[in-house]
């Protein structure tokens, strides 16, 4: 306890070289020797840099001409995008049908953007998602409605991308979920079981399991019987995630302290009730940026099904760039493609922040 | 089964809450507790005391299973305890258990802590659960805390919360695993003083603590452990008084 009355002291002000812009260089850029070395050689170095990349980038660039007019110029033909746009985004989606995809994608993102408020999380909101995944699905299918069938073969592109990735990861989720619980199970065969698949599956690359579900798996099929190659893919990414998520999640159990799993005990919960309203959600809180790292990955690694001649989002534009056309431009598509996964990746891992923030309840 | 639930109340009355019969414990190749014979009446309470690592807290956990007896026989509200994890929950349900470190569940809110069990074991609903929740919080002096989280209250709250907690599911018996030891010294007092008006109010109370004024103004009877075993047992006026056993007097040598 300070006894002096607060109005006898003088409040001084802040010396300047500490505070605003000026205080903020000095103890950022310029506190010691190196760093002040380190600050001009970088400035240096984007001087140097940035010019000759925003001439190309925004100045040179052409942004909605011709293949031909881009011959005549030194910068960015950013037309290669517009002019394939239709190709990159669709793939071999029957055209004139477009607008089917792309409503199944403005619900997808529609449901994952109005999902994001956690006070929504009720069972009416699982109503609407089955109701949207229908509707989604009729869409990218048809053959009803008067829409045209389209054969799965037929879907490609931006549309492929964000189903695979998207399935695979809410599939995953619970799924590895399940074989962390199962790991730490009390029961050997169900304990042995987890261990074994957590340990195959992430022993091959998921290139090869996506190999397998392709050109093995069929083999062992019955005559006749034929499961979807999307669908396979899609299993195999489920499959591959999981025992990922498995792992992170067991790590996750592990930090839970054994005080909290007693205390639930003696309450009287039983086991599923003591997990999932007490162990699971401080599990799973403490796992979210690990969990988010590798749906991360996952979403990335989509881009793989191309070894099974799906042709996802990347594919189609490699695609595109095999025109004689557009050739030589590959920097500008790739950059847009890069501009585009970084966009989704950019939501989720904010989102995750956002959900690390309302849960944090440890002041 | 033919008794009319008329006997089955008298019966209930005269049944012991907890009997432990020649019960051994071992971890491992340890011989943590030997030859125990405990019976607890309802109502009674009882303090146990003893050095760290005399077994004091393992007995106290193997009353609602949290330990895992290999020897003997346990038998609490009636059900004995073996491996049927149905008869345990059901015996756990009756038994409430207060920790050292208090063991909050820190993502829930006070409220939420007090309602849970009730709710989802009880089966009672929501509303009633809350309400009766707090009542409890009001009980031990914290009612204004309720919607605030576990990590912003001091321990002698959380410890306060958690004996609130135990008692929202209505249980026959309490068990208290050294519930001050964790806990600053200015602290242990309104934890104290919470434990005391419950014992007032009859609660039939097993407690391991080294407060041995709460042993003296309290309990029915003083239990003193070492090496996993029962030592002596008296009222509180004699245990302290006159000590039968070396051990025992050595003991309270060096805590009184």
């Amino acid at each position: 306890m300070t006894t002096q009355a607060p109005s006898k002291r003088a409040y001084l002000k802040p010396p300047v070289t500490e505070v605003g812009v000026l205080g903020w260089l000095r103890s950022n850029l310029f506190n010691t020797w190196y760093n002040s070395l380190l600050t001009i050689f970088v400035i240096a170095l984007l001087a140097w840099l940035l010019p000759p990349l925003i001439r190309w980038g925004f100045i040179d660039s052409l942004w909605n001409s011709s293949a031909e007019a881009c011959r005549e110029t030194d910068g960015a033909c950013w037309s290669v995008i517009p002019n394939n746009i239709r190709f990159i985004i669709f793939g071999f989606f029957p055209s004139g049908q477009e607008w089917r995809p792309t409503l199944a994608m403005v619900l997808l993102i529609g449901m994952v953007i109005y999902s994001r408020d956690r006070s929504r999380w009720k069972r009416s909101l699982l109503v609407l998602w089955a109701i949207n995944l229908v509707v989604m699905g009729v869409l990218m299918h048809g053959g009803i409605f008067g829409m045209p069938s389209v054969d799965t073969a037929q879907w490609s592109g931006l549309p492929l991308t964000l189903m695979l990735s998207f399935f695979g990861m809410v599939a995953a989720y619970p799924f590895g979920v399940l074989l962390a619980l199962g790991r730490r199970s009390d029961l050997p065969a169900i304990k042995t079981l987890c261990v074994i698949y957590i340990e195959m599956i992430r022993g091959v690359p998921l290139i090869s399991l996506l190999f397998m579900s392709s050109v093995m798996f069929p083999l062992f099929l019955p005559e006749g019987v034929t499961i979807d190659k999307v669908l396979r893919a899609q299993i195999a990414i489920i499959l591959f995630t999981a025992a990922y998520i498995a792992e992170v999640v067991r790590g996750g159990l592990q930090a839970i302290p054994k005080g909290q799993y007693e205390a639930a005990d003696s309450l009287g919960l039983n086991y599923r009730q003591s997990m999932r309203l007490i162990i699971l959600p401080q599990a799973l809180k403490i796992v979210i940026p690990p969990t988010v790292g590798i749906l991360l990955s996952a979403f990335k690694d989509t881009s793989l099904v191309v070894i099974i001649a799906l042709y996802d989002v990347l594919k189609t534009t490699k695609v595109a760039l095999s025109n004689p056309l557009w050739t030589g431009y590959s920097t500008e598509a790739y950059i847009f493609l890069a501009l585009l996964y970084f966009v989704f990746c950019y939501a989720m891992s904010s989102y995750s922040r956002k959900l690390e923030k309302e849960l944090h309840t440890e002041h | 089964m033919t008794t009319s639930p008329a006997d089955q109340t008298s019966l209930e009355q005269v049944a012991p809450i907890v009997e432990i019969r020649a019960m051994h414990k071992w971890y491992g190749d340890f011989h943590v507790l030997s030859d125990i014979n405990l019976t607890v009446q309802s109502g009674e309470r009882i303090v146990i005391c003893g050095p760290s690592g005399s077994g004091k807290s393992t007995l106290i956990r193997c009353i609602n299973r949290l330990e895992e007896h290999q020897r003997g026989q346990i038998i609490v509200n009636g059900i004995e305890l073996t491996k049927d994890i149905k008869n345990i929950e059901k015996i756990r349900t009756e038994v409430g258990m207060v920790f050292q470190h208090f063991n909050l569940f820190p993502h829930l809110t006070i409220l939420e802590n007090l309602t849970l069990g009730p709710i989802w074991v009880r089966k009672t609903p929501r509303k009633e659960a809350e309400e009766i929740a707090l009542q409890y919080l009001d009980k031990v002096h914290i009612a204004e805390q309720a919607r605030k989280y576990p990590g912003q209250l001091s321990g002698g709250q959380q410890q306060r919360v958690a004996i609130a907690r135990s008692l929202c599911m209505n249980p026959k018996l309490m068990l208290f695993d050294e519930p001050t030891s964790a806990l600053d010294p200015e602290m242990i007092k309104e934890v104290l003083d919470v434990m005391i008006d419950l014992a007032k109010e009859g609660m039939t109370m097993i407690v391991v603590t080294h407060e041995m004024g709460f042993a003296k103004s309290v309990a029915d009877r003083v239990m003193f452990m070492d090496y996993g075993e029962i030592v002596e047992q008296n009222k509180p006026q004699e245990f302290f008084d006159n000590p039968q056993h070396e051990r025992t007097k050595l003991f309270l040598s060096q805590i009184l």
